[in-house]
């Protein structure tokens, strides 16, 4: 139990950094980290399926977009840079307290919840339940990558078009 | 056939795709053609009666688990007439082949989201299709020619991010108190009074609110709507922002709060508020479609105001509404795409006396108007009346002032509107505008028509929309 | 790997809203486009732990499973299109500065 404290305490570490650090490509690092120790998690929970995906797809995939984008837009001065690297430490530097302070409150929480009755056996196997009742999800998925696709064809196009 | 209205769509997208490039001048006339059979199914059948034959195994091979009511049927039905009047539209205001194919593929995607959002009993699978239309939408918008196009975007879909946050972990806390996400189960838990469910159920409402824009999370929808080329604003303000926040309320309300009395004051309360503010926000804008926008988020409260009151009349009240607002709405934003293309401007303190010039637009956008404020015997009095009565049938008399008093506001923005655009001198800076093309009449002018004959025959036009549903 | 996992649904609901109010502070503070989508990504980690507690609370581990991979997808396509969004944006004003969204009026 001690260990997954720790392990959720080093998660909310690695998403505290991606929101604080200086330059977007760390942020990015930081957010990579923190979707591969969110699966690391899923994955102790016994969530392997999901923490597959969640390592791939967001800290793989995700990672790599926000990268390029990271790379492709570069500030205009390193003067400006640094006038909007002050004014945001100004407004973020006071979250790490609030994280501390909030995290401590909590823990000395312990109302009852009233969860419903856990099934004692699980609800069977996820590639069952994904398969077999929520194939208007999987239906959905398909839709939204096409909508992607259908995004990625007009947005980035018009990026080439206009550069001409 | 419930299953059809998702495949169909589906199918077309993937098919035209693979048409060559030449042949794609087809592609808006293959989608009106779906948006036309639907809404034909929506009208004739009411879907129960085609599942024979073929379509019983591929159901079941399917297994989507899809229901229709007269509910869905009105959405069905408002989204087949909204995206025929886009596409019409959108021949007229899109310039060239590549935009008018990319908007119809666009439309159908977003159609096959509505119409998954209409048939669903799942309140994860309602999250997956309202997702899927919002970001069908935000390309849309995200494609346009305009110079705040991205700005309009980028605020829809952070908007739409944060909708998502809260409605997913409502999801969460449906999961813990309930252990599932059907709409069945969401009753059950709330009709037990769990805690835990209730505090789930207001967080999906607030996520449902942003996507609605009601207030106070209504800063996104005006940037959106001006910022929308005019086709996809038809679209967007006839049925995508009243689909996936207004209507998914309407299912909520109807299915799962059962008229609990926590739901209902949440709902009287934001819907309230949503009114006064969106009316008198609608008041002081100079730009037409902006005020058109103010005026939607003023109407959609109006909606959320009505499932607040007597169950069966308010869903009855508040589903007639919808359905007259998005055929009005739309109408109103095909006028001022057509006052658009014909001017260069939508700054309506530089109109005047357009009605010389443009009758037609200026007679339908009258009829429009009248409609949404509420006067007899046009369709939009009879919603507000049966809204006004579901209030007051609930003993909610001070809401009921609310929704009489804002409907005077309503008018007085309408009229302050006609009054500078069509009404009083023309400009001699207008000599040169001449009536919009047929190609945008007739949307217009068809909408008119749904709308002044629906107030005529009301009592059998209720029959038909709402007959089996409410 | 077998670590005894607690039961508490106050362990998990702190860290979630220790996630969340990070990603909401990350999002405020900031004036940077990129920032404020790692904002939002920070904040769809918080509701797929969320998701994943809730499940395993409950014993309904494949049904929060079956949502989270459904969620993940979502999640993937909603970053292209914003990343779009964002390229066309800085090539339009040649900034990052969520200021430029702000002066749209009329």
């Amino acid at each position: 139990m001690i260990w997954f404290t720790l392990l959720l305490v080093v998660l909310v570490l690695a998403a505290l950094w991606a929101s604080m650090t200086t330059t977007l490509l760390r942020a990015t690092l930081g957010l990579a980290l923190a979707s591969a120790l969110l699966s690391v998690v899923m994955f102790s929970m016994g969530a392997t399926l999901a923490a597959a995906m969640e390592l791939s797809v967001c800290a793989g995939l995700i990672s790599v977009v926000l990268v390029s984008v990271a790379s492709l837009t570069r500030p205009r001065s390193i003067q400006e840079e640094i006038a909007s690297r002050r004014s945001r430490l100004r407004r973020i530097w006071p979250l790490p307290l609030v994280l501390i302070a909030g995290g401590v409150a909590l823990s000395f929480v312990h109302a009852p919840v009233d969860i419903v009755l856990r099934l004692p056996a699980g609800d069977g196997d996820v590639r069952t339940v994904l398969w077999s009742m929520r194939q208007l999800d999987l239906f959905g998925q398909i839709l939204i990558l096409l909508a992607g696709a259908l995004g990625v064809l007009v947005l980035f196009r018009k990026e080439a078009k206009d550069d001409d | 056939m419930s299953d059809l209205l998702l495949l169909v769509p589906f199918v077309a997208v993937v098919l035209l795709y693979l048409l060559p490039k030449r042949a794609r001048a087809v592609g808006l006339w293959v989608a009106f053609g779906i948006l036309a059979l639907e809404a034909a199914a929506a009208v004739l059948d009411r879907f129960a009666t085609v599942d024979v034959g073929l379509l019983a195994p591929l159901e079941k091979l399917l297994g989507f688990h899809l229901a229709t009511d007269g509910l869905s049927g009105l959405v069905i039905l408002c989204t087949g007439l909204v995206g025929m009047a886009a596409l019409l539209v959108a021949r007229r205001t899109l310039e060239s082949v590549n935009e008018r194919f990319l908007f119809a593929n666009l439309v159908l995607v977003a159609v096959v989201g509505i119409n998954g959002m209409a048939m669903v009993r799942d309140l994860f699978s309602l999250y997956v299709f309202v997702e899927v239309t919002a970001v069908a939408t935000v390309i849309l918008v995200a494609a346009g020619r305009g110079d705040h196009v991205l700005e309009g975007a980028w605020k829809y879909i952070f908007l739409s991010v944060v909708a998502s946050v809260l409605m997913l972990t409502s999801l969460g806390f449906f999961l813990l108190s309930t252990g599932g996400i059907t709409l069945d189960a969401a009753r059950t838990g709330l009709a037990a009074n769990a805690p835990l469910a209730w505090i789930a159920m207001a967080l999906f409402l607030c996520g449902l609110f942003v996507k609605g824009a009601m207030v106070p999370f209504h800063g996104w929808l005006a940037d959106a709507y001006t910022a929308a080329p005019a086709p996809v604003s038809v679209f967007m303000a006839g049925i995508v922002t009243k689909a996936s926040g207004i209507f998914a309320l309407l299912r909520i309300a109807q299915s799962t709060l059962g008229g609990a009395t926590p739901g209902r004051e949440i709902l009287l309360v934001v819907g309230a508020v949503t009114i006064v503010v969106g009316a008198f926000l609608a008041l002081t804008q100079t730009n037409f479609k902006r005020m058109l926008a103010y005026s939607s988020i003023s109407q959609m409260g109006y909606i959320v105001l009505a499932l607040g009151g007597d169950l069966h009349l308010g869903i009855l009240a508040a589903g007639l509404h919808f359905f007259n607002h998005a055929v009005s709405k739309s109408q109103l934003f095909a006028n001022a795409a057509a006052v658009e293309k014909q001017l260069g401007t939508l700054d309506i303190d530089e109109m005047g006396g357009l009605g010389a010039r443009m009758p037609v637009t200026a007679g339908t956008s009258a009829v429009a108007s009248l409609s949404i404020a509420g006067l007899p015997p046009l369709a939009g009095f009879w919603s507000k009346l049966l809204i006004i009565l579901a209030l007051w049938n609930a003993k909610e008399y001070a809401f009921a002032a609310v929704a009489i008093l804002a409907s005077l506001v309503t008018l007085a923005y309408f009229l302050s509107l006609q009054r500078k655009v069509f009404f009083g001198k023309p400009l001699e800076k207008w000599a040169g505008a001449r009536e919009a093309s047929a190609g945008l009449l007739v949307p217009a002018v068809a909408l008119a028509l749904v709308t002044i004959a629906l107030g005529i025959g009301f009592p059998f036009a209720l029959r038909i929309l709402l007959g089996g549903g409410a | 790997m077998t670590i005894e996992m607690p039961q508490s649904f106050w362990l998990y609901f702190t860290f979630f809203v220790l996630l969340l109010v990070d990603g909401l502070w990350c999002m405020l503070a900031t004036r940077n486009l990129v920032r404020i989508l790692i904002g939002l990504e920070i904040l769809m980690k918080s509701v797929t732990f969320f998701l994943i507690a809730a499940g395993y609370l409950s014993g309904r581990m494949a049904l929060a499973q079956a949502l989270v991979v459904t969620v993940i997808v979502i999640e993937v396509v909603v970053v292209v299109v914003v990343a779009g969004i964002i390229l066309g944006f800085h090539r339009k004003h040649d900034s990052l500065d969520v200021g430029n969204t702000k002066r749209m009026k009329g």
